[in-house]
């Protein structure tokens, strides 16, 4: 039964927290059971963040994901080390290998090393590097369809955001094709 | 009904402003400052005012002057918050004034942290104010629960012409989860002919004081307080029942630490031990009577709170000794884990 909980974390401005809240519009629109949870605390300008997403079928408990990731998608090397012990066996690792010039230590996991920057630099922005990631997730998982995730992009970002989406889209599908 | 995905903190800003809320007084603090962040973007387009206070103290005898003026008010705040407008909330409940008071409660004592937590139990159903007065104390555990309780939060105060609180906890103030804003049933209140709105010269003047100097007359008030407080506790206890059919061991959890024992409940349930939960929805009035309609099956029950055990004195009075009351918490902002649940309640049962 679907039980997926994600790490997603890099640092400020990376645009973690939308992608973790992309996935999770995502999952309501398609009926699921979904939370969002940020890391809030004594965080600094350009520190960590990170949000836990949950995409459920059954009611979810506690929206927190503590060891029991099955998936973390780090953008940045702090991240990496942060996280990467919190995926369960069988988990499934994004690593933003623009950012990260180190490989997972784990061997019981599926890694997907993601040049998230370099691929949205070569379509227009470096900003959509987070779409770049999710792309890539959703190809990798089926958790949520992309045609959910395009829906979510003008929930989250909201209509005056329109001119941004063939970029936001063409950073989408280039993640996507990465992987499937 | 349209579902949205909101944060805790903005739902009850939401919440409050369909639910006719139009004066909001409040000062920051973490958990909740997403609170008054929306109150001051949105309620000036409803015609309503926000008002940053000088301080936790100003601003909780601003909502006492609204009240007392007739308006639907409110404020917000986090536990260290909550300790400062005490005194402003028991003279609200003696001038039997409607407002809705949020708690997004984090660690404490002291100044405490910020992560959330469950130990203003006691702050809240006993009152850190002076004297024999009660609030109606509502405990979510979901955002759309949060939303709805938030609504009917004005008409119940209104009603009752009593303070409200929403208790809720970090957690439930900084996540996000659906929520659907739909039309909750709307109470016939009563008009409000007590309010200081000014007499025209028609009329004598409304007077809204909690100052008695005579015993008998202070004494009057505290009886009329108490038979309301009976009716209260009469019409709107409230909890939610789990499973408790053939259980041998009942937990018993409120907002945010419910959802974590409902799934520790399906992992017992898997190995075979039959658990059920009580989960006060009101903390005061506490569902008493839930506690002492128990199957017979029950050997104990399972208090789990973040805090150092509070809610389970509540239980530990309503079972009248009838099953042994067990106590497991977590404090500081450290949530309990589903394991940490099933570990404790298979150490009681001795599996």
């Amino acid at each position: 039964m679907l039980n997926e909980k994600i790490i997603c974390a890099g640092f400020g401005g990376q645009g973690v927290m939308s992608m973790g809240m992309l996935i999770t519009y995502a999952g309501m629109l398609e009926g699921k059971q979904v939370s969002w949870l940020p890391s809030y605390g004594v965080e600094m300008r350009g520190g960590t963040a990170n949000c836990n997403v949950i995409v459920a079928e059954d009611a979810i408990g506690a929206p927190t994901v503590s060891n029991d990731a099955t998936t973390a998608m780090v953008m940045n090397l702090p991240s990496l080390k942060k996280f990467e012990n919190d995926l369960l066996k069988g988990g499934k690792l994004f690593i933003n290998s623009s950012l990260i010039d180190v490989k997972s230590s784990r061997e019981d996991i599926d890694v997907y090393y993601i040049p998230a920057n370099e691929i949205a630099v070569s379509i227009g922005s470096g900003k959509v590097a987070n779409l770049v990631m999710l792309g890539a997730y959703v190809a990798a998982t089926n958790v949520v369809s992309i045609d959910s995730v395009k829906k979510a992009l003008r929930k989250v970002f909201g209509a005056s955001k329109e001119k941004m989406m063939p970029l936001n889209e063409a950073a989408l599908q280039r993640g996507c094709d990465l992987v499937g | 009904m349209e579902k949205v995905l909101m944060k805790g903190n903005e739902a009850i800003g939401a919440a409050a402003i369909k639910a006719g809320c139009r004066y909001f007084f409040g000062y920051p603090i973490t958990p909740q400052n997403e609170v008054p962040e929306y109150m001051a973007k949105e309620l000036p387009k409803h015609g309503g005012v926000f008002l940053q206070a000088e301080s936790e103290v100003a601003a909780i005898n601003m909502v006492y002057g609204a009240a007392g003026a007739g308006a639907r008010v409110m404020t917000s705040s986090s536990s260290p918050g909550l300790a400062l407008k005490q005194e402003g909330l028991t003279y609200i409940a003696a001038c039997e004034l409607p407002c809705l008071v949020v708690n997004v409660v984090r660690g404490g004592p002291g100044l405490g942290g910020i992560q959330p937590a469950q130990s203003d139990y006691y702050q809240a159903t006993r009152g850190g104010g002076n004297g024999d007065y009660k609030l109606i104390v509502l405990a979510p555990a979901s955002l759309q629960e949060l939303t709805d309780m938030v609504q009917e939060a004005f008409d119940l105060a209104d009603y009752y012409r009593n303070p409200v609180m929403v208790l809720a906890d970090g957690m439930i103030g900084q996540m996000m989860e659906p929520v659907a804003f739909g039309e909750i049933p709307q109470w016939t209140l009563p008009e409000k002919n007590w309010a200081t709105t000014g007499t025209d010269g028609d009329r004598a003047p409304n007077v809204i004081n909690s100052l008695f100097l005579a015993p008998e007359e202070l004494e009057a008030l505290n009886i009329r307080l108490q038979a309301k407080y009976q009716t209260i506790k009469a019409n709107e206890t409230r909890c939610e029942i789990y499973q408790l059919e053939d259980a041998e061991i009942v937990f018993t959890a409120y907002g945010t630490t419910a959802r974590i024992v409902k799934n520790a409940i399906k992992i017992l349930k898997a190995e075979g031990i039959k658990a059920g939960l009580i989960r006060p929805m009101t903390l005061w009035p506490f569902p008493e009577a839930a506690y002492q309609a128990l199957p017979k099956t029950v050997k104990c029950i399972l208090s789990v709170e973040m805090s150092c055990g509070q809610m389970v004195d509540d239980v530990r009075l309503a079972v009248e000794s009838k099953v042994p009351v067990a106590f497991y918490g977590r404090s500081g902002g450290m949530i309990p884990t589903v394991d940490d649940i099933v570990a404790e309640a298979k150490q009681l049962l001795g599996r």
